[in-house]
């Protein structure tokens, strides 16, 4: 029945497909969210009136930040060619893909880490800083958990573009479901094998959102 | 021993500059229970940053204990902050936590070790009434049960001072009292120096020793809490004065209690201390052939004392009512005929 339904689809390499973009979206999900929280972090406390408040450092986090949060993906892709090379050794393959989506998402990411910042009550702040908390003490203990289910629904969302960018990274030959979609799929008159890469990309998509819902829920204890 | 020396804050608001505190000489005696009134905008909240360095003078000084806070900064100044800790208005707990990491959070960061905070936790949450809520979260406390773990935490590197920024008022009436007296109780049992700042002058007769009030910047009364209630001298501390000893309607009071009684004289008199516990009445109606009638009451205690107004009627001749109000006189009451208007 499946076969008669999607009869091009070759399933170990649509498999193997699958495994690339499961793997460039983790990978970059994992950098994203660690270079996400330390821009936010930067942004957060050198702003006005707070702890590290320092105008240059923060207009130049904010510069970084805005400038690689708006050049459009697939360009960014093609700017960052020689700095992949020169990083990864080459430009094609799954590992050649994460420097862009790293460079993409975490900005994205770390905007959302300042806004989850600023959500947190300044009087719990305050409140460390009357016990005689020191400014990391005030991050690993305030900042972090304090705003736990915003930074989980936020790399949720972050996590869930990045599947999106990766289907794009693969129309340059990143790998993953994308490139299967494009080059299989779509270059030669194979619709069925576009579908069944699409149907999996949204299985991803919804997994991604089921489990970051049901972590989010469980760190909100207010 | 708390001292304050030509303690200035000004702030610089692009333009102009407003001087939030102004020139605050005041000593504040170890254990004792002292109260800045004010309204908001007056600088008190200020005024209690500066105490534990959350805010840094503009000029003057503040020492606490032998340590000058305004002199010193870092490592220092956050060891300082362990011995005066503060509650807050909003309480300020992490809601992450539960009530027992809430009150260990300040015990980690003075580098405790873990079986210590444990037995520590555990006498703090008895001491404030929250057995068998250890593993509560905030969320799930009233705002009474909130602040009793504010103060646990407020207490929990056995801190020399304690500053409670308007502490009670997210707090209902009867929450409040119950604070209230959980703070005296900690004030008599710990030997604590307790610093508060309030906009209510029920919190500064319930619990105080000594008020200072608050104008724009300036301490412009201070005094023992009894002799303020006594004989408020600044218009702005006859008024919280007015918001704990008058009834609700006590504009209209006077007006009202004339036509309530036509007759005779109605006097004021103010008990402070001692003579509220004399048997005045009961002399002046067995000495004196007056016609005594008791229109209002109201009498309270404060730390220092009880203190009371009582309105009555007099009746009589001229005489006999200006004879009665010379026996009043000569037992130290203050007296008061209302106006006849």
């Amino acid at each position: 029945m499946i076969e008669s339904l999607f009869p091009n689809v070759d399933w170990e390499k649509m498999w193997e497909a699958t495994v690339e973009t499961l793997y460039m979206t983790a990978m970059s999900t994992l950098f994203t969210f660690v270079i996400g929280i330390v821009l936010g972090i930067i942004l957060f406390l050198t702003a006005p009136k707070q702890l590290w408040a320092n105008r240059i450092v923060n207009w130049l986090t904010g510069v970084f930040v805005n400038v690689f949060r708006s050049i459009p993906f697939i360009i960014l892709i093609i700017l960052l060619i020689p700095f992949t090379s020169f990083l990864i050794g080459t430009i094609r393959g799954p590992n050649a893909a994460l420097p862009a989506l790293i460079i993409g998402a975490a900005p994205f990411y770390a905007r959302l880490v300042l806004i989850a910042f600023q959500e947190i009550d300044k009087g719990v702040i305050e409140a460390a800083r009357s016990m005689g908390a020191t400014t990391w003490t005030i991050i690993w203990k305030v900042l972090l958990p304090e705003s736990k289910p915003a930074l989980i629904s936020g790399i949720t969302v972050t996590s869930i573009a990045l599947v999106g960018y990766t289907a794009m990274a693969g129309v340059i030959g990143a790998g993953g479901l994308g490139t299967l979609a494009f080059l299989d799929g779509f270059q030669r008159s194979r619709p069925d094998v576009v579908l069944m890469a699409t149907i999996l990309i949204l299985i991803i998509v919804f997994i991604i959102q089921f489990i970051g819902d049901a972590v989010t829920r469980k760190a909100d204890k207010r | 021993m708390i001292e304050l020396k030509q303690l200035t804050k000004i702030f610089d608001t692009g333009k102009a500059s407003l001087t939030a505190v102004d020139d605050v000489n005041l000593s504040i005696a170890d254990g004792e229970i002292f109260g800045i009134i004010g309204y908001s905008g007056a600088g008190k909240s200020t005024l209690i940053r500066l105490l534990n360095g959350l805010e840094k003078p503009s000029s003057g000084s503040v020492d606490i204990n032998g340590q000058v806070i305004t002199a010193i900064k870092g490592a220092e100044l956050r060891k300082a902050r362990q011995k005066v800790s503060m509650i807050f208005q909003h309480f300020n707990l992490l809601w992450s936590r539960t009530v027992r990491e809430n009150i260990e959070f300040p015990l980690e960061i003075a580098g405790v070790p873990k079986e210590k905070r444990t037995a520590k936790v555990k006498e703090l949450v008895e001491l404030v009434g929250l057995d068998g809520r250890e593993n509560a979260y905030p969320s799930q406390l009233s705002g009474g049960q909130k602040q009793r773990v504010g103060i646990a935490r407020a207490l929990a590197n056995d801190p020399e001072v304690l500053l409670c920024d308007e502490a009670t008022s997210a707090l209902d009436p009867e929450t409040t009292d119950a604070i209230l007296d959980l703070l005296v109780d900690i004030n008599k049992r710990l030997g604590l120096t307790i610093v508060l700042i309030t906009h209510e002058m029920h919190v500064i007769r319930k619990i105080c020793h000594r008020v200072a009030v608050m104008e724009g910047g300036r301490v412009v009364e201070l005094d023992d809490v009894l002799s303020i209630f006594q004989a408020p001298k600044e218009q702005i501390t006859k008024r919280f004065v007015a918001q704990v000893t008058e009834t609700e309607d006590s504009a209209a009071t006077i007006k009202n209690l004339r036509e309530l009684y036509p007759s005779g004289e109605l006097v004021k008199l103010i008990f402070v201390g001692e003579q509220a516990e004399q048997p005045i009445l009961t002399k002046l109606i067995r000495h004196y052939p007056v016609e005594v009638n008791i229109v209002q009451g109201d009498i309270s205690h404060t730390q220092r004392g009880a203190y009371g107004t009582l309105v009555l009627q007099l009746k009589g001749s001229k005489q006999e009512i200006s004879d009665a109000l010379l026996f009043l006189e000569q037992e130290k009451v203050q007296t008061e005929v209302m106006a006849n208007d």
